[in-house]
């Protein structure tokens, strides 16, 4: 390498760090849109060209959250002054807060929607990761006849497009009874992605040299002591790759959880939205309860960063 | 402590025959180098010894016992591979620790650093412990994997080619290092090596393997001196021995069309298609010797000169002392003392000298 860079080279260098701004923009706006009309007021929402600068609010996470109705009569001033001041951000909206009988303020259906996502998408990716670590673990170290046959049955599994199973699946889920039920759906997106789970982690596994275990075996572990106390550790980034996948997977799934749940173990994207037909809709409140929606996806990507990154060269074990 | 015995061992992998009847017998206590070509069955071997697989056929027993159903981490054999036995998450001490901490060991953490110390000392380790393993120079990496295995003081060490991926100084260095451990542990050592010079050098035994069958056994000094077929005889000696393609009629040897004395038993042999062998060191330059070569190539290695030289269509390498005075493309004269030839037949290759 040049230690000196020509002033060709610098040029070059300036148009490819401006590309990648472009680039950059483009595709975090979406994301800047969303973030920021979550925070306005409502009617700056809708504007035409959009309002880029603005004092922003947390009133669209109030309402996202609390369950409330139209105001008939505007509220008296004592009324006004005695509320609590996400109340007042209501009544600034023209709208005001549903208590029951005893004055407690109610959630809206959201809260309950992102706790159903969280346990079905969390749940499904444990049991897909671990499920198909072991898969992944026999077919690498065992030898097993017809063992190529099964691995490719377990990826046509993934060959039809969910979508024609599931008025069939809707049936069969009916009659015993998993429809609008977390098992359901923890099932089902277990299922899903058990075989990409399988095929990503063989190949993490294939790469760990098999002298690993080997030593550990004649040091005196057992197998399966083997497997914790070697495989593992040294598979993380190959674990920690394949669950942001099917996290990923389980979380963003709409199809399936739009027919299949109703209400129990509705999931937040088939209700997200479902809110937008209901009276006018609120932009302000769906791009809150969008951004809420992406944070888990983030947040996990982020903690795994570190894995993630070598986990993306795919192997690559260093000696 | 304990000897290995090996009886009638063959594993066939799918339509790969790795070993071939294989007696061998190890002695409580030995050295046993086990030499062989890429592909010859020596890591096979140990890792049937090992138990990390089951013999096709045979039996393996270890102090006496047959092993054929005690696991690996029942046979208490430690096994020091090539490369890959030590975990890159670890640090030095961790890795040393390790076998220490399976369960079947059972062992105090006061036991256990006991130990890891005093491994590390023996093996000149100790200012690595706490080094991450990833750190390590490859003949660190080596002390480390011998280390690991110490640290158990198991019955037996198998040994597959641990030197071979290091430079010629530390392999040297490691060598006698090895040496000096077996003396002090009184353990029994099986190590693998291709290294002819490794295992001369370090066995107290010598198998020589050759395609999955064990073609002989013995000291070094009994192999080198008296291989039983040329395969050992070009597998042991640096340079290799010279062999020559040779027929005896009315008490001379013919090679070519040089004819040479034949040693005492020589007329017995009459008419016979025989493979004469010499080695380097036996072959003598003098003026008058019944064999012309023009010098082809020459080494000074210091003490010696290693000499190679053209005779027709074959090259012949001979030993000689670093004093000699020889220039390339010269042509010179040598000979041999019939008595330090080997014979063997031609066809089947096997030594027919003491016959
Ligand atoms: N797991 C296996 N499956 C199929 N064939 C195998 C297997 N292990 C070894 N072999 C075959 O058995 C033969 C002996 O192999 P082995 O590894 O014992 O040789 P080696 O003497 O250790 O060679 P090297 O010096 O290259 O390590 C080879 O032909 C090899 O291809
Ligand atoms: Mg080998």
């Amino acid at each position: 390498m040049a230690a000196v860079q020509t002033t060709s080279e610098r040029a070059l260098n300036k148009v490819a760090i401006i590309s990648v701004l472009i680039v950059t923009i483009i595709f975090l706006a979406p994301i800047y849109w969303i973030v920021s009309t979550s925070f306005k007021p409502r009617h700056l929402a809708t504007t035409v060209p959009p309002t880029i600068v603005f004092e922003p609010e947390i009133s669209p996470f109030v309402k996202l959250t609390l369950r409330r109705s139209q105001l008939r009569e505007q509220p008296t001033p004592e009324e006004y002054t005695a509320a609590p001041w996400w109340e007042r951000l209501v009544f600034d909206g023209g709208e005001k807060i549903v208590r029951s009988g005893r004055g407690e303020v109610q959630l809206s259906g959201y809260p309950s929607r992102f706790v159903n996502s969280l346990i079905i998408a969390i749940t499904s990716t444990i049991l897909a990761v671990a499920m198909g670590t072991i898969t992944a673990y026999g077919f690498s170290r065992f030898k097993m006849p017809g063992e190529q046959d099964w691995l490719f049955f377990i990826l046509s599994t993934r060959m039809l497009p969910p979508v024609v199973v599931a008025i069939p699946m809707f049936l069969m889920y009916r009659v015993v009874g998993l429809n609008d039920t977390h098992v359901g759906l923890i099932i089902l997106y277990t299922a899903f992605n058990l075989s990409f789970s399988v095929w990503l982690m063989k190949g993490f596994i294939d790469e760990i040299p098999k002298e690993y275990e080997e030593a550990a075996l004649v040091d005196g572990y057992t197998r399966m002591e083997a497997f914790f106390k070697v495989v593992l550790p040294e598979a993380a980034t190959g674990i920690a790759a394949t669950a942001v996948f099917c996290f990923i997977t389980a979380w963003n799934e709409y199809a399936f959880a739009l027919i299949m749940t109703r209400r129990d173990a509705q999931t937040a994207p088939p209700f997200i939205p479902s809110q937008v037909g209901s009276g006018l809709p609120d932009w302000t409140v769906i791009a809150a309860g969008t951004f809420l929606f992406l944070l888990p996806v983030a947040i996990f990507t982020f903690l795994l960063r570190n894995h993630l990154l070598r986990g993306m060269s795919f192997g690559a074990i260093r000696k | 402590m304990a000897g290995i015995s090996l009886r009638g061992i063959s594993k066939t992998y799918g339509g790969t025959r790795a070993l071939r009847g294989l007696d061998l017998d190890i002695e409580d206590g030995e050295f046993f180098v086990l030499l062989g070509q890429t592909g010859a069955g020596k890591t096979t071997t140990l890792r049937l010894i090992a138990g990390l697989e089951k013999p096709t056929e045979g039996e393996i027993y270890i102090d006496g016992q047959n092993v054929a159903d005690w696991n690996a981490a029942e046979r208490d054999v430690a096994l020091v591979l090539q490369q890959y036995s030590l975990y890159p998450r670890l640090s030095v001490r961790g890795n040393l620790e390790f076998p220490l901490k399976s369960k079947v060991r059972n062992f105090s953490s006061d036991e256990i650093e006991r130990r890891v110390n005093k491994a590390a000392e023996t093996l000149q380790i100790t200012k690595l412990l706490d080094r991450k393993v990833e750190r390590l120079s490859g003949g660190e990496m080596q002390r480390v994997s011998i280390g690991r295995a110490i640290v158990r003081e198991p019955r037996v060490f198998l040994m597959d080619e641990p030197l071979s991926a290091l430079d010629a100084k530390l392999r040297e260095a490691l060598r006698v290092e090895l040496k000096k451990l077996h003396t002090e542990l009184k353990a029994t050592f099986l190590f693998v090596t291709h290294d002819q010079v490794e295992a001369m050098s370090m066995g107290d035994k010598i198998g020589v393997l050759n395609r999955g069958k064990l073609v002989q056994v013995g000291t070094p000094a009994e192999v080198y001196h008296n291989p039983c077929n040329t395969f050992v005889a070009r597998a042991v000696g640096s340079p290799p021995m010279n062999l020559f393609d040779a027929r005896v009629a009315g008490g001379q040897m013919e090679i070519g069309s040089v004819k040479v004395p034949v040693g005492a038993n020589g007329t017995a042999l009459d008419g016979r298609d025989l493979t004469v062998g010499v080695r380097p060191e036996n072959i003598r330059l003098e003026n008058g010797a019944p064999v012309s070569a023009r010098v082809f190539d020459i080494e000074d290695h210091g003490v010696v000169k290693i000499l190679t030289m053209q005779v027709g269509e074959d090259k012949v390498h001979a030993t000689v002392p670093a004093k000699t005075v020889v220039r390339l493309d010269e042509t010179v004269q040598f000979g041999w003392q019939p008595e330090k030839t080997l014979l063997f037949d031609r066809q089947s290759g096997t030594n027919i000298s003491t016959q």
